[in-house]
C-alpha cells in the first residue's frame, strides 16, 4: 500500500515510554494533521520516524510504502523517501545550502555517479522561483543565523527539491509569525499531490487555516485519542484540549 | 621494499592529488652517493664534497653543526615525542648522483616513475610556470618556462644556486633564519641539501606559481632542503609545495629552513601543503622578511607526519609592509600538528594577520602556538589573529598558545579564538537529508574550513576539500 502506515508503535526516551501502542496510517495524497496538548509524544513520534538514536522503538513498526523503517539509520530512511521538517534546524556553518542540498541529492545516486551541476541549478532555481526565495539565499550557510522564518523557508525549499514521498513537519509552526506561517503552509500545499503523503505536527489550530487537511488526529499520552475531519480542528480551538482530557479519564476509568 | 602494483594511484581526478595514500608506494633505487648513517663533521665534509661547495659554506656547515650539539632538544615547551628521534640512526645524504635535468626525459627512470605517479609532470603542463623536483636530498628536475628565464628569474636548486649566483645568494642565506635559531635551523643548516632558490628581479611579476615537489623515497633518511626566495623591489611571485613519502616502519626526518625575502613593494606568497606519511617527523622554520611596502602571504596546510612543529614567520621590517599567515591542520589519531604562526612588528604601519583553523579527529591532538611583538617606538602597527580549533570525537584534543607582547599606545592587537565541537544534532539534521554518518562529518568539517581553503589556488582547493573527505572516512562509529 503506498501510505505511511505506523502500527502498534511504541517508543522509549531515557527510560520514559513517550508513545504507545501507537496506529496511525497516511495514505499517500492526503495531509493528516496530528494535534494534541505539550508532552502529548508528538515530537517523539517525529524524531522515532526519522531514526533518531535518544528515541528507542520498542515494538510495533513503521512502513514506508510497504518497507518498515523501524532499526534503519537516519539515512536510510531519509533516503527511502521521509523527510522530516526540523522544529529547530541546525545550523552547518561553513556550508552553504546549494552545496548542502547537492550533497544530499548526491548521497541518493548510486555509487560512482556524480551529479550534474546543469541539472541540478535548473532544479534548484524551478524549487526557488515556485518558493518565491530570492536566488541569493542558496550562497548562505544552512540555518547560519537564520530568523525563525528563514529556517522554515530552508526546511521548504529541502523539501521541494528532495522530493520526499512523505514528510512529517514537526511543530514547523512554533514561533512563526503569520508571515512565516504563510510561507509553511504555501510550500505544503504547492507540494500537496498524489505523489506525497504529510503528517502535520502542530499545537494550534491556526496552521490548518493555510494548509487544510483530510484529516485530524488528536493524541494524548502517547496514543491517538480522537480522529475526525477539518472540524475537529476547530473544535479542538473553541474548547481547548482540556476538553478532550476530561472527555477522556471516565472513559479511561472506565 | 613493497610491491607498487598493490597501491594503485588515484587516476580520476587530474590535477594535485593530496590523497594520503597517493605516496604510499616506492621504488627500488640505486644511489651514487650515500653519506652513511650518522651525524658527525664527516658527514658535513662528506656532502660539501660530493657538491663541491666553497670553504665558507662548508664552515657555515660546522659552526651549525656545533650549534645543534650545543642546543637541547626543545622538550620544555614542546612534544616529548621529539626524543623518539634517533640522529644517529639516520641517513644524511643520498643521491643518484645526477645533475638535475631540465627534460623529464632524461631524469633517471625509477625516478621519473615516481614523479609521473605522484602527477608532477602533468601539472606542470597544466597550470605551473616551473617546476622543481626533489627525490631524497638533491632536485632530479628542474624547469621554468623560458619567458620567465628571458626576464631574469631564477628557478634552480640551492646547491645551483649558490655555485652559479654567489652574489645574491650569500647576501641573503642565513640572514632571515640564523643557523642558531632553533636546534632544527641549525640540523638544517649543518646538512642541508636541495631545496629552491629563486629570484625574481625588479617589477617582474610571476603569473602563474613555481612549484616545488619533495619527495622522501629512502628509509630511515633524513630530508633537509634550503629553500631561500627573494622578490626584488615591485616584483611578485607564488610558490607551491607538496611533499609525500611511502610509509615505512621507521621514522623519517623532514626539517627545512625556508627564507623569503620582500624588497620594497614586493609581494610573495608561499603554499605548502604538507601530507607526509605518518612516520615522519616534520620539524620545519619558515621565515620572512618584508621591507617597506612588501606583503608575505604563508599558506600552510598541515596534513600528514607524525609531528609537525612549523610557525611560518613575517619580520614586518619596511614601513606599511604586511604580513598573513592562513594556517590549516588536521591531526588524525596519533598525530600532532603542533603549528602556528610569528608576527614580528619592527616598522611604523605594519599589518599583519593570522588565521588559524584546526581539525582534531579521534585521538589526533592539534596546538596553535602564536607570536605576536609590537615594540614600544612603533606607531599604528596592527594585528589580528584568529583561531578557531574544531573537534570530532569526544576524546579529540586541542590547545592554543597565544603569545602577544604589545608595548606603547600607538599599536592595536585583536585575538579571537574558538573551540566547537560538531554537534550529535547536526549530524542528525544532515543525516536526515540523506547523508551517511561519514559524509556528514565531512561536509561539517568542509564548511569549518571553507572560507580559508577559498584563498588557495583552485587547482589546491578542489583536491583540499577532497583529501578533506578522504581523511573523515573512517573517523567516526
Amino acid at each position: 500500500m503506498s501510505a505511511l502506515e505506523i502500527k502498534n508503535l511504541s517508543v522509549r526516551v531515557a527510560g520514559n515510554d513517550v508513545i504507545n501502542d501507537f496506529s496511525l496510517t497516511v495514505p499517500k495524497g492526503e495531509v493528516h494533521a496530528l494535534m494534541g496538548p505539550n508532552g502529548a509524544g508528538k515530537s517523539s513520534l517525529a524524531k522515532a520516524l526519522a531514526g533518531h538514536e535518544d528515541y528507542e522503538i520498542t515494538r510495533g513498526e513503521a512502513l514506508l510504502d510497504g518497507r518498515d523503517i523501524v532499526g534503519m539509520e537516519p539515512d536510510e530512511t531519509a533516503r527511502a523517501g521521509l523527510f522530516m521538517a526540523f522544529q529547530y534546524p541546525s545550523e552547518i556553518p561553513g556550508v552553504s545550502i546549494a552545496n548542502f542540498l547537492r550533497a544530499a541529492l548526491t548521497a541518493r545516486l548510486p555509487e560512482g555517479e556524480t551529479l550534474k551541476a546543469p541539472a541540478f541549478y535548473k532544479e534548484l532555481y524551478r524549487a526557488m522561483d515556485e518558493l518565491k526565495i530570492d536566488r541569493s539565499f542558496t550562497s548562505r550557510p544552512v540555518n547560519e543565523g537564520f530568523s525563525g522564518g528563514e529556517k522554515k523557508r530552508c526546511e521548504i525549499l529541502q523539501m521541494s527539491v528532495l522530493k520526499p514521498s512523505f514528510a512529517v513537519m514537526d511543530e514547523t509552526d512554533s514561533g512563526l509569525d503569520i508571515d512565516a506561517l504563510r510561507i509553511v503552509a504555501e510550500g505544503v500545499n504547492a507540494m500537496r499531490g498524489p505523489n506525497i503523503g504529510f503528517l502535520v505536527i502542530t499545537h494550534y489550530q491556526r496552521l490548518l487555516n493555510y494548509i487544510v487537511p483530510d484529516k485530524v488526529h488528536v493524541m494524548h499520552e502517547g496514543r491517538i485519542v480522537k480522529t475526525g475531519g477539518k472540524s475537529l480542528a476547530l473544535e479542538l480551538e473553541e474548547k481547548g484540549y482540556d476538553w478532550l482530557k476530561s472527555e477522556l479519564t471516565p472513559a479511561e476509568a472506565g | 621494499m613493497s610491491d607498487p602494483a598493490t597501491n594503485t594511484p588515484e587516476t580520476e581526478a587530474p590535477g594535485l592529488d593530496f590523497d594520503r595514500d597517493i605516496g604510499n608506494f616506492h621504488y627500488d633505487t640505486k644511489y651514487e652517493h650515500d653519506a652513511g648513517v650518522g651525524l658527525r663533521p664527516e658527514t658535513l665534509d662528506y656532502i660539501a664534497d660530493v657538491k663541491g661547495e666553497d670553504d665558507w659554506i662548508r664552515a657555515f656547515r660546522h659552526k651549525a653543526l656545533k650549534i645543534f650539539e650545543s642546543k637541547p632538544i626543545p622538550t620544555h615547551w614542546a612534544s616529548k615525542d621529539l626524543e623518539a628521534i634517533d640522529y644517529d640512526k639516520i641517513r644524511y645524504y643520498l643521491s643518484t648522483g645526477q645533475r638535475p635535468t631540465r627534460s623529464w626525459d632524461e631524469v633517471p627512470d625509477d625516478v621519473k616513475k615516481t614523479f609521473e605517479r605522484l602527477g608532477i609532470p602533468e601539472q606542470e603542463r597544466k597550470f605551473l610556470a616551473g617546476v622543481e623536483a626533489q627525490f631524497d636530498s638533491e632536485a632530479s628536475y628542474s624547469n621554468m618556462k623560458e619567458e620567465l628565464a628571458k626576464q631574469g628569474v631564477i628557478f634552480v636548486g640551492s646547491t645551483e644556486g649558490l655555485m652559479e649566483h654567489p652574489e645574491i645568494f650569500r647576501k641573503y642565506f642565513g640572514k632571515v633564519i640564523p643557523a642558531g635559531d632553533n636546534k632544527f635551523s641549525a640540523l638544517n643548516s649543518a646538512v642541508f641539501s636541495g631545496g629552491s632558490f629563486i629570484y625574481v628581479p625588479p617589477g617582474v611579476k610571476v603569473k602563474q606559481p613555481l612549484q616545488a615537489y619533495f619527495r622522501i623515497n629512502a628509509e630511515n633518511f633524513g630530508q633537509f632542503e634550503r629553500t631561500l626566495i627573494i622578490a626584488d623591489e615591485g616584483a611578485e611571485v607564488t610558490y607551491m609545495e607538496g611533499c609525500t613519502a611511502p610509509k615505512f616502519e621507521t621514522t623519517t626526518l623532514h626539517s627545512a629552513v625556508v627564507e623569503l625575502v620582500a624588497l620594497k613593494g614586493a609581494k610573495i606568497q608561499y603554499i605548502t601543503v604538507q601530507n607526509w606519511s605518518a612516520n615522519v617527523f616534520n620539524l620545519v622554520t619558515k621565515r620572512g622578511m618584508a621591507m617597506d611596502d612588501a606583503e608575505i602571504k604563508w599558506i600552510d596546510c598541515n596534513i600528514g607526519s607524525r609531528l609537525t612543529m612549523k610557525y611560518p614567520g613575517v619580520v614586518l621590517r619596511g614601513k606599511n609592509s604586511r604580513g598573513e599567515v592562513l594556517s590549516i591542520a588536521l591531526a588524525h589519531d596519533g598525530q600532532h600538528q603542533d603549528t602556528g604562526a610569528k608576527m614580528v612588528h619592527a616598522a611604523d604601519n605594519t599589518t599583519s594577520t593570522i588565521t588559524s583553523k584546526s581539525i582534531s579527529i579521534g585521538k589526533g591532538r592539534a596546538t596553535y602556538r602564536g607570536l605576536v611583538t609590537m615594540p614600544k617606538h612603533l606607531q599604528n602597527c596592527k594585528n589580528n589573529t584568529e583561531c578557531d580549533a574544531l573537534l570530532i570525537n569526544d576524546n579529540s584534543c586541542t590547545d592554543t598558545y597565544p603569545a602577544i607582547t604589545v608595548r606603547g599606545d600607538g599599536n592595536s592587537v585583536q585575538h579571537e579564538a574558538s573551540v566547537s565541537k560538531v554537534s550529535a544534532e547536526q549530524i542528525f539534521y544532515m543525516m536526515q537529508r540523506g547523508l551517511k554518518e561519514e559524509q556528514a562529518m565531512s561536509l561539517a568539517v568542509n564548511g569549518f574550513v571553507n572560507d580559508l581553503i577559498r584563498e588557495f589556488p583552485m587547482e589546491y582547493s578542489v583536491e583540499l576539500k577532497r583529501l578533506i573527505e578522504l581523511e573523515m572516512e573512517g573517523s567516526v562509529g
